[in-house]
C-alpha cells in the first residue's frame, strides 16, 4: 500500500521508509498537500523541535490535510515530534499553537531522570487498544504529553512519572517512541497499522 | 524506566565485518547486514558499525555498508569512522544512520561537534573517546587508533564534549580493549559520575559478569564485540544474566 510519508525538513527519513518497507508498504515522500490527503496511508515524521514543525506544516497546507484525514479515520501515524504536533500547544515554543487533533498540552520532562530519554521503555497500553500492545519501544525524546486525551485509547510509560508513549483511535496511531526502531515489537505494530488500513 | 541496554559492534572494512585485538591483524568475519540481522533477531538493544578502512575508496563503501544495514535493521544504528565533517554525517544519516559518532576529528577540532548538534540534534551525536590510563594518574585520550595521544585529560575531555553538544558517549579503554579481561570500571565511574548523558562501556568485555561490573561502575550500556562475534553468547543471554543482578533490562 502507497504511504504518504511527509518531509519536513530535518527528519532523518532512511530509518521511517527502511521500516515501512520491511512491513510490505510502499513509502512515497513527498511535501504535496494533495498527495498527503488523497494518498490511502499517510505518515508522519518528526524530528526537530515543536514551533519549526508546525511552520512547515502550514507553509504547505499540510495542516488542514492532516487534520481533515484525522477527523475522517483515514490511516494515519504520526511519531515522536509528529505525536507532538497533534497537541493544542508545547512547552517547547510557547505561543504556537498545534493542529489541536489532541485536547492536551505537551510539556518537558522533569525530575531526577536523563532527558532527552534516550533508550527503551516499557508500554501499556489501555483495554481498549487494538493496534497498541504492551513491550518495550524506542523513545529519543525530551517532551511529551502528560495524561491521554479525551476520546482516545493509547499506551503510557513511565520516565519520571507517567507519560503518553502513544495514542491510537481508529486507523489513526500517534506514537512518541520510533516504531521503525522499536524491533521486531514496533514492526509488527506497524503492519497491524497497515492492515488495517488495508481496510 | 529505561532499560540498561547491549550492543554489539560490528568494525568494518571494506564492507566486510573485520575482527582484531587493538586494531591489529584484522581478518575476514563475514558480511554486514547478514551480522546486524542476526544480533537484532538474538536480542541486540543497538547496534554500532565502526568503519576501520585504511583508503578513501574503502571509506567511499561505508555508506553502502549502512543501507544494506538498513534495509534488514529495525534498531537503532550508530555510525562511527571517518567522520570529519557535517557533510560526512549527513551522508551517513541519509544512507539509514539513527546517530554518528565521532573521534578523532573532534579532538582536533572540537567545535565539530557544536556543528553536529545544531544541525543534527544531541540525539545523533556520539563522541567516541579512547582513553589509556596514565602512569602519573588518570586517563589519556588516544587517537589515530592509538597512535597518538594529544595530552588530554580523558574525564576533562568528556566534560567538554557533552558541553559543546555531544549526547552520548562511547568509552572505550585502550588497556582493556581486546584483552578479554574485563572493563576499566574506575575509567566508567569516573567519566559516569562527570557527565549527564548515557556513558556506553567499551573494551575488555570476555563475558556476562564483566558486563555487570560496567553496569554498576555506572554505564548506562554495554558494547562488545569479540563475545559475540564467535557465537559464545548471545545479546539476550547476557541480558539473562544482567537482569538477575537487578537491572532492567529488554526481552
Amino acid at each position: 500500500m502507497k504511504v504518504a510519508v511527509v518531509h519536513t525538513g530535518v527528519a532523518n527519513l532512511a530509518s521511517v521508509l527502511a521500516g515501512l518497507r520491511r512491513v510490505g508498504g510502499d513509502p512515497v515522500v513527498t511535501t504535496d498537500a494533495d498527495e498527503v490527503a488523497e494518498a490511502p496511508a499517510a505518515f508522519l515524521p518528526g524530528v526537530g523541535a515543536f514551533g519549526p514543525g508546525m511552520e512547515a506544516l502550514r507553509a504547505g497546507g499540510l495542516d488542514q490535510a492532516l487534520r481533515e484525514r484525522i477527523a475522517a479515520d483515514r490511516p494515519t501515524t504520526c511519531i515522536c515530534l509528529g505525536l507532538q504536533l497533534l497537541a493544542r500547544a508545547s512547552e517547547e515554543s510557547p505561543g504556537v499553537a498545534g493542529l489541536g487533533v489532541l485536547d492536551g498540552e505537551v510539556t518537558r520532562f522533569r525530575g531526577d531522570v536523563l532527558v532527552p530519554q534516550f533508550g527503551w521503555n516499557l508500554v501499556h497500553p489501555t483495554p481498549g487498544c487494538r493496534l497498541l500492545e504492551p513491550g518495550h519501544a524506542y523513545f529519543a525524546n525530551s517532551y511529551k504529553l502528560d495524561a491521554l486525551p479525551p476520546g482516545w485509547e493509547g499506551a503510557l510509560g513511565d520516565h519520571g512519572g507517567p507519560f503518553v508513549a502513544a495514542v491510537e483511535r481508529g486507523r489513526v496511531l500517534g506514537c512518541q517512541f520510533h516504531p521503525e526502531l522499536s524491533g521486531v515489537w514496533g514492526q509488527a505494530l506497524l503492519r497491524r497499522w497497515l492492515e488495517a488500513a488495508a481496510c | 524506566m529505561l532499560t540498561r541496554r547491549v550492543i554489539p559492534c560490528l568494525d568494518v572494512r571494506d564492507g566486510r565485518v573485520v575482527k582484531g585485538v587493538r586494531f591489529q591483524n584484522l581478518r575476514d568475519a563475514g558480511d554486514p547486514a547478514e551480522q546486524a540481522a542476526r544480533y537484532e533477531a538474538t536480542g541486540a538493544d543497538e547496534l554500532v558499525i565502526l568503519d576501520v578502512s585504511a583508503t578513501p575508496e574503502g571509506r567511499a563503501n561505508a555508506a553502502h555498508t549502512v543501507a544494506a544495514v538498513r534495509r534488514v535493521l529495525g534498531i537503532p544504528l550508530t555510525v562511527g569512522g571517518g567522520i570529519r565533517a557535517v557533510d560526512d554525517a549527513a551522508r551517513l544519516l541519509d544512507a539509514g544512520a539513527d546517530k554518528v559518532s565521532v573521534n578523532t576529528a573532534a579532538v582536533t577540532d572540537p567545535a565539530l561537534l557544536e556543528r553536529l548538534a545544531a544541525r543534527f540534534g544531541r540525539q545523533f551525536t556520539v563522541i567516541a573517546i579512547d582513553a589509556a590510563r596514565n602512569p602519573a594518574g588518570g586517563w589519556e585520550v588516544v587517537v589515530r587508533s592509538g597512535t597518538h595521544r594529544p595530552g588530554l585529560d580523558a574525564v576533562g575531555w568528556a566534560r567538554d564534549a557533552v558541553a559543546r553538544g555531544a549526547g552520548e558517549i562511547l568509552l572505550t579503554s585502550w588497556d582493556q580493549d581486546g584483552t578479554r579481561e574485563g572493563y576499566d570500571t574506575a575509567l566508567l565511574a569516573a567519566v559516569s559520575d562527570a557527565v549527564d548523558v548515557p556513558v556506553i562501556a567499551s573494551g575488555g568485555a570476555d563475558h556476562a559478569e564483566h558486563l555487570v561490573e560496567a553496569l554498576r561502575a555506572g554505564a548506562d550500556a554495554v558494547l562488545a564485540a569479540s563475545i559475540f562475534h564467535d557465537g559464545d553468547t548471545t545479546p539476550a543471554r547476557v541480558k539473562d544474566v544482567i537482569a538477575t543482578h537487578g537491572f532492567e533490562v529488554r526481552r
